[in-house]
């Protein structure tokens, strides 16, 4: 694992138009240019906002990669929940969920589905 | 004595990228009104430049290279890095004053260890509050960081020591100064919990901090802040930092967790400016 590495690919990416014209054009370019695992460069490469958040990407960093993405936020929300359903739970980092998973937003839980 | 205004207020991306999807209009535009009662307090103190104590969001700094405490040092800075069309608020240039970064760093460095950045980009952190504070972008910003976002942070007592320094700074120079610390008291952002408050933990804070209750303030710990208050109670390093500036007791003139939509109680508040 080096969620070190991964990070800063997310840093670097969410702050310098450069790179993110870089991982628009070939994400592996950009990619290859970290010690990543395979999981975490598919991760990336898909734009895997559930397994990121597993993998304890933080999450100032992760929620500006996914409005990077055009991610909505109750969709970015629901995405880290999915995560943890299918991967389990977050294995490092502060960013954790301390509870069921539960919405803590009417507006979340009224939406249309 | 130059600094004429100290206060503090909460940011986040929600409090303008989110605002049109609230139901809860009215408890929204009653904090819109206070941050524009801030405006005008700041706007009436005479400020010539504006202290912006934030806790950034890997905007600038990261594990590579983090500083615990950090100024910001240029004529102009760039914001935000986030995608406009997100936040809500058009990507701009925000002037900054160079000459008294450098004067403020030089004061704050006899007592307390800084690192200072002559290239900043402001993430929500300190655009939220400008959008509100400086809606035209006219007063030159001081950026300030605390790291309240990579372990390990800074103890409170030092986050409390750069308070008193950076008041020391701004009583050194001619310019009539303002100073807000911005941040969240508890929360959880950006994670699935976002919109969790825990407001007896809020308002028992808001009473130490507006009481300059400084051995209560330093007795919090990470660890329990953590548990009860989420990874977004450690930026209540930049309150802390503000009251130390201030000295003087303060006020509080807005809180509410009934915009859980926002992912923080929001608040504002200012101090007295104590001699």
């Amino acid at each position: 694992m080096s969620l070190y590495q991964l990070q800063k690919f997310l840093y670097v990416l969410n702050r310098e138009p450069q790179a993110q014209a870089r991982y628009r054009e070939n994400s592996d370019d950009l990619i290859a240019d970290y010690d990543l695992t395979d999981e975490e460069a598919d991760a990336l490469r898909n734009g895997d906002i559930g397994l990121l958040y597993v993998l304890g990407v933080n999450g100032q960093i992760l929620m500006h990669y996914a409005a990077f993405l055009g991610i909505a936020w109750f969709d970015y929300l629901e995405l880290m929940r999915q995560g943890i359903a299918r991967h389990g739970p977050v294995r490092a980092g502060v960013y954790t969920l301390t509870g069921g998973g539960e919405s803590f937003t009417p507006e979340e839980r009224e939406r249309p589905q | 004595m130059s600094l004429v205004y100290a206060g503090v207020l909460s940011h986040a991306p929600g409090i303008t990228g989110r605002a049109d999807l609230v139901k809860n209009t009215a408890e929204r535009d009653a904090l819109y009104a206070a941050f524009d009662r801030q405006r005008q307090d700041i706007e009436a103190s005479g400020a010539e430049a504006l202290i912006v104590i934030a806790a950034e969001h890997f905007a600038n700094f990261f594990m590579n290279n983090m500083p615990a405490f950090c100024l910001g040092m240029s004529d102009r800075y760039e914001g935000p890095i986030e995608d406009p069309g997100w936040l809500k608020i058009p990507r701009t240039t925000v002037p900054g004053n160079a000459a008294l970064s450098l004067r403020l760093v030089k004061e704050t460095m006899q007592t307390v260890d800084v690192a200072y950045a002559e290239e900043w980009k402001f993430d929500h952190g300190i655009m939220v509050p400008l959008h509100f504070l400086t809606p035209r972008f006219d007063l030159p910003v001081i950026p300030v960081n605390i790291n309240c976002q990579g372990p390990p942070l800074a103890p409170l007592h030092r986050v409390w020591a750069f308070g008193e320094a950076l008041r020391r700074a701004c009583d050194a120079q001619p310019e009539r100064i303002a100073l807000v610390g911005t941040g969240g008291i508890s929360h959880w952002p950006a994670t699935p919990d976002s919109g969790k408050i825990n407001v007896a933990w809020d308002r028992a804070f808001l009473d130490r901090l507006l009481a300059q209750d400084r051995d209560a303030l330093l007795a919090y710990d990470d660890v329990a802040t953590y548990r009860e208050a989420g990874q977004g109670g450690f930026e209540i390093r930049t309150y802390i930092a503000a009251a130390a500036a201030a000295r003087g007791p303060g006020e509080l003139e807005f809180y509410t967790a009934e915009l859980p939509i926002f992912a923080v109680g929001c608040t504002v508040a200012h101090f007295t400016v104590a001699s």
